[in-house]
């Protein structure tokens, strides 16, 4: 093999591009021109220590900060998020580590959360429980195993179930980046399998999905592509075919240098 | 549909419900009503007469009101502590304009809007100063019953008005005028409660703001909205309190504040917010309004009333403790 023609490069343009991104709060550099960028069907791992900047790059992304300098393309075309609803209007749901279920609502007033349908009587507008319950039972029963029984409040729900709510949540609605920070870090090892699974299916229904993840087996287990940051900085990428959990641990630890 | 537990959509059958500690919480106002007339029917068969259900009815209007916008504030996880001296601001307003004189109509609509603003101004404060809801609305009780008796000099003003007379008097059958709008209102609030995006914004908002925000929903707005609306009910309450005692008062109406608090507790509102009903607060009204009336046609001295009162509204509290 020849100096690293990147195994299983796929072609085309990717979905997300993010070049030279910076941003600082006050003295602190938490991202120094990191570039990187996620594709179409697609699992793109993010990895490296506690204050890589994983999590203020995925903010940047999803429009809670705003980058100090570099672009961020999304789908061909140049974004200035104002807000996370600016994101999410352009197709890019967030899964925040803490999910951000309200435990009080049931599952279908959660994956409806801000985006009630409602019907019109006159002046009035009447939120459509039926057809949102309808929809909803439609989007867990897509992404299958374990399905929550809709009606039921999310207090009442496992772990594993909320995460899946959750990402259900996020890749309904024609969303096409899914951002994942930490899915599995709270979870036990038969709830983890069946989110990686809930992750799998997202990537092959044609979602980009963006995995953190501290769990380098699971990196190597589940993503196609790895992009490692160190001290604010993304300091290498590898095709997840072409490396091995070794090599991303060097990466991450700085032992490898690109 | 492969999955066994999509079957399992539909809710559970009644009959493990009425196993669960947490049922009876959640119907406890209920319960403790329907125990109550029972009580009081054996130890006095006037109770159930229909001219004191009518007498009853007609002075739980005014309480009825006042708890469903105290339910609006606590399932915002909030208070609103202000909301009786907001009702005596409103009747004061009322009373001065309508000797101005301006008419009733217009007396009315000043009265409304006067507590209005003075739901805002703790809508605002709240939201934007971030300055607990307690510390605000305490203030506004201060404030409003003070603005109170300096509108009115402290002096009360006798109001005899035919439209606010029948208000009092009148009404359909054993259902007065002022317990069939307060029932409106609890009508109207159900349906903004459960069936508007506002109204899951505002449990969402109290169950978990942060997800609430995460989610792009202003929480800030669905606050100030809340006290809003619990100034608006507390000048509609103005209304049916000025029509029941003939006057406008500057007078300090605590027991309405504690009242309201308590009819919500009873109604299985959490007080943490997130989560509650119209109809429990409703039945809360109902079920201290029932509890004073009971004991004054026992002949139990006033003054054991607001013991009764204290008692019943501690023992919701404990049993909220079981609710799932």
């Amino acid at each position: 093999m020849t100096a690293r023609p990147n195994p299983g490069t796929p072609a085309g343009e990717p979905l997300l591009d993010c070049r030279g991104v910076s941003l600082a709060f006050g003295s602190v550099r938490a991202l120094v021109d990191v570039s990187l960028s996620a594709r179409e069907g697609e699992i793109t791992a993010i990895v490296g220590d506690n204050g890589a900047g994983k999590s203020t790059l995925v903010r940047c992304v999803s429009g809670i900060h705003r980058p100090d300098s570099g672009h961020i393309e999304f789908d061909g075309a140049e974004t200035s998020f104002h807000s996370p609803e600016d994101a999410r209007e352009a197709g890019i749901e967030t899964v925040h580590q803490n999910l951000a279920l309200v435990e009080d609502l049931t599952v279908w007033q959660n994956l409806f959360l801000n985006r009630e349908v409602v019907r019109r009587l006159g002046p009035l507008a009447v939120l459509d429980r039926r057809a949102m319950r309808a929809r909803a039972k439609e989007m867990v029963s897509k992404l299958a195993v374990n399905v929550p029984a809709v009606r039921s409040r999310v207090r009442r729900l496992s772990g594993g179930q909320r995460q899946a709510v959750a990402i259900c949540r996020a890749a309904g609605f024609s969303s096409r980046l899914v951002i994942m920070d930490e899915p599995t870090a709270a979870l036990g090892v038969q709830e983890t399998a069946r989110v990686e699974e809930l992750i799998r299916a997202l990537r092959d229904e044609g979602h980009a999905v963006m995995l953190i993840s501290h769990n380098f087996a699971q990196v190597i287990r589940l993503s196609q592509q790895v992009w490692v940051m160190r001290a604010g900085r993304c300091v290498g990428g590898r095709r997840t075919a072409g490396t091995t959990g070794e090599e991303i641990v060097a990466l991450v630890t700085g032992a490898l240098n690109r | 549909m492969a999955n066994a537990t999509l079957a399992a959509d539909d809710r559970e059958p009644w009959t493990s419900r009425l196993r669960d500690a947490g049922f009876w919480a959640e119907w406890a106002a209920l319960v403790g009503l329907v125990v109550l007339v029972v009580v009081f029917q054996v130890l006095n068969p006037t109770f159930l007469s229909t001219g004191n259900i009518a007498s009853m009815l007609l002075a739980a209007a005014i309480l009825i009101v006042l708890a469903v916008g105290q339910t609006f504030v606590i399932a915002t996880a909030g208070i609103d502590l202000s909301i009786a001296s907001t009702m005596t601001l409103g009747a004061v307003v009322l009373g001065q304009a309508y000797s101005a004189p301006w008419g009733l109509p217009l007396s009315c609509l000043l009265a409304v809007v006067a507590a209005a603003l003075a739901g805002m101004v703790n809508g605002v404060i709240i939201a934007w100063g971030r300055i607990a809801d307690f510390i605000v609305t305490l203030g506004m009780l201060s404030a409003a019953s003070g603005l109170a008796l300096i509108l009115a000099d402290g002096k009360p003003v006798t109001i005899i008005d035919p439209a606010l007379l029948a208000l009092s008097t009148g009404g359909l059958g054993i259902f007065g005028w002022s317990f069939v709008i307060a029932v409106v209102v609890a009508l109207v609030a159900h349906a903004v409660l459960f069936h508007t995006r506002f109204g899951t914004h505002l449990l969402a908002t109290g169950g978990a703001p942060e997800s609430a925000r995460a989610m792009g929903i202003s929480t800030q707005r669905v606050k100030i909205a809340v006290y809003t609306i619990s100034g608006t009910l507390a000048g509609l309450a103005a209304i049916l309190l000025v029509a029941r005692i003939g006057a406008a008062e500057p007078a300090s109406n605590t027991s309405f504040l504690l009242n309201s608090v308590a009819a919500v507790v009873l109604g299985g509102v959490s007080l943490f917010g997130g989560r509650g009903t119209i109809i429990g607060p409703v039945i809360g009204a109902l079920l201290l309004v029932a509890l004073v009336n009971g004991l004054t046609l026992l002949g139990v001295s006033q003054f054991y009333q607001p013991l009764a009162v204290g008692v019943v509204v501690v023992l919701a509290a404990l049993l909220t403790r079981f609710q799932r």
